[in-house]
């Protein structure tokens, strides 16, 4: 009670204040924007920048970008802000957030604001790939920004020292398993020296274990986020294969970690890793070999998930501000902004248009490793997600972990976090 | 008693009152209240979007009773609590002793003993990840060059809460024996020179002087460990995240995960009330019993 | 039987003094727990293909720093911090030797509850409490501001529990003069129990300022801006973003973070360790 009426004291304080000054104050939309900084560098100075640039071209509105941490942090902080009554306008989370935002009530459907032809165009502009992910129940909910996939580098070199043909990485399972074994060296007490492949498994080894999925024709979960299918054969051999890299010796036991894989390859520590795109600017200039970016090899298809940051326009806040949220990402998005943001941070361009501006062309001319994540994307498929996501998630996380550590068989641990899953899933049929 | 002393008697207890009121009303707002409103919603099922939170009774505690990562995170816990304090707290009395005396190099033993409390764990969890990492970490390059086999610490379920704990007391056992060495320094010098009048051994001494002299500082420091025993799980956050397969989930690392995570804001707060109940139990444990038998001066 | 008629003062009260084994075994756990530290030395450094290798010829650079110092505002989180913990500190002293006083001087009706209530905070973690306190904060109009990192904190539990102790073992008599000598109350407490209680309060200080200087996940919440965010959560730009570990810029960072409270440490510690003498710590 005590605190209804300290709000209103409040509340009536505030109108109180906004009457006393009706100044051009009044014009300005003021959003703020909370975003996770996912790379290294000097992202927030090229954030405020884009920030800046935008209020020039647009005076009536100001942006107020708030770094809030890792994707983790940012999720906390946004919905935290949500539950206690004032969220920022708009946000980039991950787009595997979306369930848990629409469950929440926290965020509403872009299309609220697509009212031109431009704005249509606009939207349809993006990778299919990407919109996997922002759509469900026939509304879109996210705009992509900061986007990936995963795709695996190898060192060229060791390609030639073991024989394999260094412009020819494996497309296969078959042959990566094989190219892995050459790759493997060990010295004379028979200690591996050299890993042949790395695919990471912390944190979120249910993106990397997508990559085998998908290549194995098996998709994970339904359009609607509320069914999974963790024990279909399919999913089972793919971990059989993930597992039996360890055994046969070519990929390193247990859970392996994801901060350290990309310095276990400029170490030259394993020849093959599995990570994201957005690793590849760091690749670049910490590699000390020539080192090649292939699509994962599959084997039934090729394929591999997305992953990254959408746009989400928040619920609680006025209409004016959610227009020029709007605004905002529109303008973000545009090709060129989009080539600016994927050359800064080396995450794939959202849409065609991206590529094809001419800082984008040159840039992939220069560096053809660049295009592999966007050749890909016709074959890639959404990042898990579900409703109450982090919690299925996680279930098949613990399930992905005991497999690898050998606590349990591939089947049972499918077979666990299955049930798990059906359990937390029967709320949201 | 006359009217004048009751009068006197009700002065001194406004008095009282007022000198404990500033912090009594900030104790109240931020730590009973919100204590209260979770105990509250623990009863309540979590509110969704536009469903609101509905009474559900024990429900959340149903929950808590079937979910295995909470007790494999309760085991995980006491594990981890039951090694780091007395780890932490026997390390920081030893390296008391030493500095204490006069020792070659006693103040960059003291200097580097005190370090670990100096640097945050955010940072610093992640020169543990390097030195635990396979292959090439500091601790591979040793034992490697020891001619061990590798291994993978983090990565394997039988390794990785000791290798948790370890920086844990690695943290800890330094801001102790800060303590412990003020505590040493007050002891009078004409104990130790009856103690060699005498001819005791210096296991004697300690055990029979030093020791219960300190015991007021080492119930200091065990409020401390205890309460770090269960809040310590920044460097969760950087090395493991509570895996493989919540191998080294602590339970403030799980609350944090159904809380913030998962959303589930109601069995969070079962959760919560749990770890408080467990908690302010050892405090007034501490209180009432350790409290009564440790005789200040 | 008995060595001490040889033994001159000096000796005796050098009796027990560490042997060898002692001092290599003090050295050894030393090393090691430098270890991490020296690491960031190394690692700061040099550049980032020797943050896994140690050759002494590696070549040396101030890059690591530039580029930390370039991915941040640190000066403002500098002052951000050293505001933030100057402000805590201060209340909490305050606040806590009024209490204590209280509760070490004072007979009164619902005194035991009172303690009671006070001590359950001592175990209940404000981390714990975040939603709700996050709630209380924005309805004060408070979010993104340094009051709002610092208030949850404010009242110290453990600062009125160590203060009572030391407050109760100030004689009496001490107390009874001063009064009769026409002292207030308050007058008492500043002449004689905040003096003797000196050193309680450098040890309080130090764990005070460490725990807040290095606290983060509240921080991290409560804060939106650079205006009132602190430096730990400066630090985390650094830290678990997709391309993994850049050791060269989290060290460098760290040492760029942590340098005012080792410096200060070093230049201080004999005063720190002086001033829990005296029976201080209870």
């Amino acid at each position: 009670m005590q605190r209804k009426y300290f709000n209103r004291f409040l509340l009536a304080a505030g109108a109180a204040a906004a009457m006393g000054w009706p100044s051009a104050q009044a014009q300005t939309t003021e959003i703020s924007f909370f975003y996770p900084v996912a790379v290294g560098g000097p992202i927030a100075k090229a954030i405020d920048g884009f920030a800046t640039d935008f209020m020039k071209a647009n005076p009536g509105i100001k942006v107020n970008p708030i770094y809030a941490g890792t994707y983790q942090e940012t999720i906390v902080k946004a919905l935290t802000a949500h539950k206690s009554g004032t969220p920022p306008v708009t946000s980039v989370l991950l787009s595997t957030d979306m369930f848990t935002l629409i469950d929440e009530d926290a965020i509403v459907p872009i299309d609220n604001f697509v009212k031109t032809a431009d704005d249509k165009a606009w939207l349809g502009s993006f990778y299919k790939a990407f919109m996997m992910n922002s759509q469900t129940g026939g509304k879109t909910w996210g705009v992509p920004f900061q986007r990936s996939t995963v795709v695996m580098y190898y060192n060229k070199e060791a390609f030639k020292e073991a024989g394999l043909d260094a412009n020819k990485p494996p497309a296969t399972w078959a042959e990566m398993k094989d190219a892995a074994a050459k790759l493997t060296k060990k010295d004379a007490s028979g200690k591996v020296t050299q890993w042949g492949v790395q695919i990471p498994s912390s944190g979120f080894p249910y993106w990397l274990f997508q990559t085998l999925t998908t290549g194995n024709d098996a998709i994970l979960m339904n359009d609607a986020g509320t069914q999974v299918k963790f024990d279909d054969p399919k999913v089972i051999e793919a971990l059989q294969y993930w597992v039996d890299l360890g055994k046969a010796g070519v990929h390193p036991p247990g859970v392996v970690e994801w901060g350290t894989t990309p310095k276990d390859f400029f170490e030259k520590k394993v020849a093959m890793m599995f990570t994201t795109t957005g690793n590849l600017t760091n690749v670049k200039a910490n590699a000390k070999f020539d080192f090649g970016v292939a699509m994962i090899p599959g084997n039934k298809r090729k394929g591999s998930p997305t992953g990254g940051g959408n746009f989400y326009i928040f619920k609680k806040s006025t209409p004016a501000q959610q227009e020029a949220a709007f605004k905002f990402i529109k303008w973000i998005t545009q090709p060129e902004r989009a080539a600016e943001w994927s050359m800064d941070t080396g995450y794939v361009a959202v849409s065609e248009k991206a590529y094809g501006t001419d800082a984008l062309r040159k840039y992939g001319r220069d560096f053809p490793p660049a295009l592999v994540a966007r050749d890909q994307l016709p074959v890639s498929v959404a990042e898990f997600s579900t409703h109450d996501n982090q919690r299925v998630t996680k279930a098949l996380n613990d399930g992905l972990q005991a497999a690898l550590t050998g606590t349990k068989s591939p089947a049972q641990a499918m077979k666990d976090a299955q049930a798990e899953a059906d359990r937390i899933l029967r709320a949201y049929k | 008693m006359s009217a004048r002393a009751a009068g006197h008697q009700s002065h001194a207890s406004i008095h009282a009152w007022l000198l404990l009121l500033p912090a009594l009303v900030l104790l109240v707002a931020f730590t009973h209240w919100p204590a209260v409103s979770t105990f509250v919603d623990s009863f309540y099922s979590t509110p969704k979007g536009s469903r609101a939170a509905v009474w559900v009774g024990l429900e959340n505690y149903r929950a808590m009773n079937d979910d295995p990562v909470f007790w494999k995170a309760v085991r995980n816990n006491l594990w981890f609590a039951g090694a780091t304090i007395p780890l932490s707290i026997g390390l920081a009395l030893v390296m008391a002793l030493w500095v204490n005396e006069r020792i070659a190099g006693r103040a960059f033993l003291r200097m580097a003993y005190f370090t670990p409390t100096v640097l945050p764990m955010i940072a610093v969890a992640n020169i543990w990840l390097f030195f635990y990492t396979p292959q090439y970490g500091l601790l591979e390059q040793v034992t490697g060059a020891l001619g061990l086999p590798s291994h993978n610490w983090f990565g394997d379920q039988s390794t990785a809460l000791a290798c948790i704990t370890l920086v844990a007391v690695w943290k800890e056992a330094g801001f102790f024996m800060i303590f412990y060495v003020a505590a040493l320094q007050t002891l009078n010098p004409s104990l130790r020179e009856a103690a060699a009048i005498e001819g005791a051994s210096r296991w004697y001494f300690f055990r029979r002087v030093q020791w219960p002299l300190l015991m007021p500082t080492t119930l200091f420091v065990l409020v401390n460990a205890v309460i770090n025993g269960f809040r310590m799980v920044d460097h969760v956050f950087v090395l493991t995240r509570g895996g493989p397969d919540n191998a080294s989930t602590l339970l403030l690392y799980h609350l944090y995960e159904v809380g913030f995570k998962f959303w589930d804001t109601a069995y969070a707060s079962a959760i919560t009330v749990v770890l408080v109940v467990v908690l302010a139990s050892v405090a007034l444990f501490q209180f009432f019993v350790l409290d009564k038998r440790v005789h200040y001066k | 039987m008995s060595a001490a008629p040889t033994m001159d003062r000096a000796q005796r009260l050098a009796y027990n003094q560490p042997t060898w084994l002692d001092t290599v075994a003090a050295w050894l756990l030393a090393l090691l727990w430098i270890l991490p530290l020296a690491y960031a030395v190394w690692t700061a450094f040099h550049p980032t293909e020797y943050s896994t290798r140690f050759t002494l010829l590696a070549p040396l650079t101030l890059d690591n720093f530039s580029r930390a110092w370039e991915a941040a505002p640190f000066a403002r989180y500098f002052l951000n911090t050293a505001l933030l913990v100057a402000m805590i500190l201060a209340v909490q002293l305050v606040l806590a030797t009024l209490a204590a006083y209280a509760f070490a001087r004072y007979e009164f009706r619902g005194k035991n509850v009172a303690f009671a209530l006070v001590l359950v905070q001592l175990m209940i973690m404000p981390d714990i409490l975040l939603v709700e306190n996050y709630k209380t904060m924005s309805q004060l109009g408070l979010v993104d501001t340094l009051v709002a990192i610092g208030l949850p904190y404010f009242a110290s539990a453990f600062a009125i529990f160590l203060l009572r102790q030391t407050f109760l073992g100030i004689p009496k008599e001490l107390d009874e003069a001063a009064r009769v000598e026409g002292a207030t109350a308050m007058q008492t407490l500043w002449r004689v129990y905040v003096p003797l209680a000196r050193p309680v309060y450098t040890a309080f200080a130090l764990v005070s300022v460490s725990f807040h200087w290095n606290n983060f996940l509240w921080p991290l919440i409560v804060t939106n801006s650079v205006k009132a965010r602190p430096l730990t959560v400066g630090l985390q730009v650094f830290s678990s973003v997709d391309q993994g570990v850049d050791w060269s810029i989290i060290t460098a960072a760290t040492l760029m973070t942590s340098a005012p409270l080792l410096i200060g440490f070093l230049l201080f510690q004999r005063q720190f360790v002086q001033s829990f003498m005296r029976a201080g710590i209870k």
